[in-house]
């Protein structure tokens, strides 16, 4: 390598956000040159969709949506989160629940989402709660399993330390039991999100009449591919953002300790 | 004078441990008998793997699987006593300061000040803010030792809290311990497989036999502390004993295939 090409490298190394910048200009180059060569009504150009995008936004349509979106992402997410959790721990730490539920954890990780969403709304009707119930129901399980292995690797000595020392039960969970399972909440949350935002625009397609999901339906009948892109862009960014600014100042924060 | 009552009186009759299926369970103690006085340091002795840290999970009310009891005389303003307890690893939790792992054991209104103290006396008022990865074996044990003071215990249970250490290390952490215990007076069990160790420490060894552990032998220790470390008195002491144990092992093990 000669010493330039290396300076190059560490140059991009140190400043990761530029490699980032770079990789997606590029995408848009490819994407732009390929919708001006190609002229179809199926492919706008990027400079299109960016237009569109700035009108959604104007009009208000699009935060709106993106709103109500975000809101049953956040609402989803929360119940799947606490209910996989709880599960988890649970047949973590009982071998007799372990033994009970885990074929009924099996058969629901093996459920197709679609079945789980057009069931809850033929029994219980095209709510809101059912939405968002049919969204938790399919990431409780996945949750559930990632931290029964958080539970199962839980340090015994620790627990023993708390409870010669008579640390109550509150600050015994919240100082020896949390710290242990972070590394498992953040895997679950992580791709918790990452699986629920998808579903939940299925789930606002199939029975709900707003929402980013809805709205893309609407776009699909007139065969919009601007409004499908646009929408999708904002959302893709939204979801980045949370990461970024959510997860992983979260996630440095518990693994500070890490020498 | 009202009379006096034992900081700790332990009468283990039996401890067992279930084996995995089928197989016959391993008796870990049996007659175990043990008394002692308030403000006493004593040395609990006996060969590795005799279940020496079980009867201290039992005193220290971790284990309740037992036949037998144990009983703690209550504080003087009669509550119950509280117990410390030096692991055999520091057990620090990880992600937790050296401030926070002490804190963490006391009532969070009177904490600081406690923690403060604690860290003082052990030498270790600039770490509080160190991760215990951070911290070198000796600094963790350190550690260790000031959160089982800092909540002003009637019984201190050590369990060979300074093995796997260098030389240096441990005659300092033994230092450290006697100047503590001096001026926070209290009851303390201090297990070690280390014959040396129990007579440079304690008043009393009482030495333990082989599986299922019991009560082989005492012996006072009657020589002044500072005139421990070296000289011909400890080593004298430590072959009288020595062999002594070895005799009263021998008779145990003879009584047990009569």
């Amino acid at each position: 390598m000669s010493s330039s090409a290396a300076q190059r490298a560490s140059w991009l190394r140190a400043f990761p956000l530029a490699q980032r910048i770079g990789s997606i200009a590029l995408l848009i180059a490819i994407w732009q040159l390929t919708a001006e060569a190609l002229h179809s009504r199926m492919l706008p150009s990027a400079g299109a969709v960016f237009i569109e995008l700035v009108r959604l936004c104007a009009d208000g349509s699009l935060p709106f949506n993106l709103g109500i979106t975000l809101a049953r992402v956040a609402a989803a997410f929360l119940v799947a989160m606490a209910v996989g959790t709880a599960i988890g721990i649970a047949m973590g730490r009982s071998k007799t629940l372990d033994v009970l539920f885990d074929s009924w954890l099996v058969l629901l990780l093996n459920l197709p989402a679609l079945v789980i969403i057009v069931l809850a709304y033929v029994w219980f009707g095209l709510t809101e709660a059912a939405a968002i119930g049919a969204v938790a129901v399919n990431k409780i399980p996945a949750v559930a399993v990632t931290l029964r292995e958080g539970a199962r690797a839980l340090d015994r000595s620790y627990s023993q330390m708390a409870q010669s020392f008579h640390v109550g039960r509150w600050r015994t969970l919240r100082h020896v039991i949390l710290p242990q399972l972070y590394p498992y909440l953040f895997a679950a949350a992580r791709s918790g999100l990452a699986l629920v935002w998808k579903i939940v625009l299925i789930v606002e397609l199939l029975g709900r009449s707003n929402g980013v999901g809805f709205e893309i339906q609407l776009y699909f009948q007139q065969f919009d591919v601007t409004g499908i892109l646009a929408y999708t862009i904002a959302f893709v960014a939204v979801i980045q953002l949370i990461e970024w600014v959510l997860f992983q100042p979260l996630e440095r924060r518990a693994g500070r300790w890490r020498p | 004078m009202a009379p006096v009552t034992p900081a700790l009186l332990a009468d283990i009759r039996e401890k067992r441990y279930a084996r995995a299926r089928g197989a016959a369970s391993h008796e870990a103690l049996a007659g175990l008998t043990l008394q002692l006085a308030a403000g006493e340091l004593v040395a609990l002795v006996g060969p590795s793997g005799c279940g020496k840290t079980t009867f201290l999970n039992i005193v220290a009310g971790l284990d309740r699987d037992y036949v037998g009891q144990v009983s703690l005389a209550p504080r003087p303003d009669g509550h119950p006593a509280r117990v410390g307890y030096v692991f055999q690893e520091p057990r620090l939790l990880p992600w937790r300061t050296v401030y926070e792992n002490i804190a963490l054991v006391l009532p969070p209104d009177r904490a600081d000040a406690i923690v403060r103290d604690m860290l003082t006396a052990v030498g270790l008022a600039g770490a509080q803010d160190l991760y215990p990865p951070q911290l070198s074996v000796g600094m963790s044990r350190r550690v260790a030792i000031a959160r089982a003071f800092a909540i002003e215990p009637d019984l201190l249970l050590m369990d060979e809290p300074f093995v796997s250490l260098d030389h240096d290390t441990v005659e300092q952490l033994r230092e450290l311990l006697l100047t503590l215990w001096r001026a926070r007076p209290t009851t303390v069990l201090f297990v070690t497989h280390d014959l040396r160790e129990a007579l440079v420490l304690a008043d009393r060894l009482v030495l333990l036999s082989a599986p299922p552990a019991h009560v082989v032998g005492e012996v006072a220790v009657s020589l002044a502390r500072n005139r421990r470390h070296s000289g011909p008195e400890i080593e004298l002491l430590r072959d009288e004993v020595l062999r002594h144990h070895r005799e009263l092992i021998g008779s145990a093990a003879a009584r047990a295939s009569q």
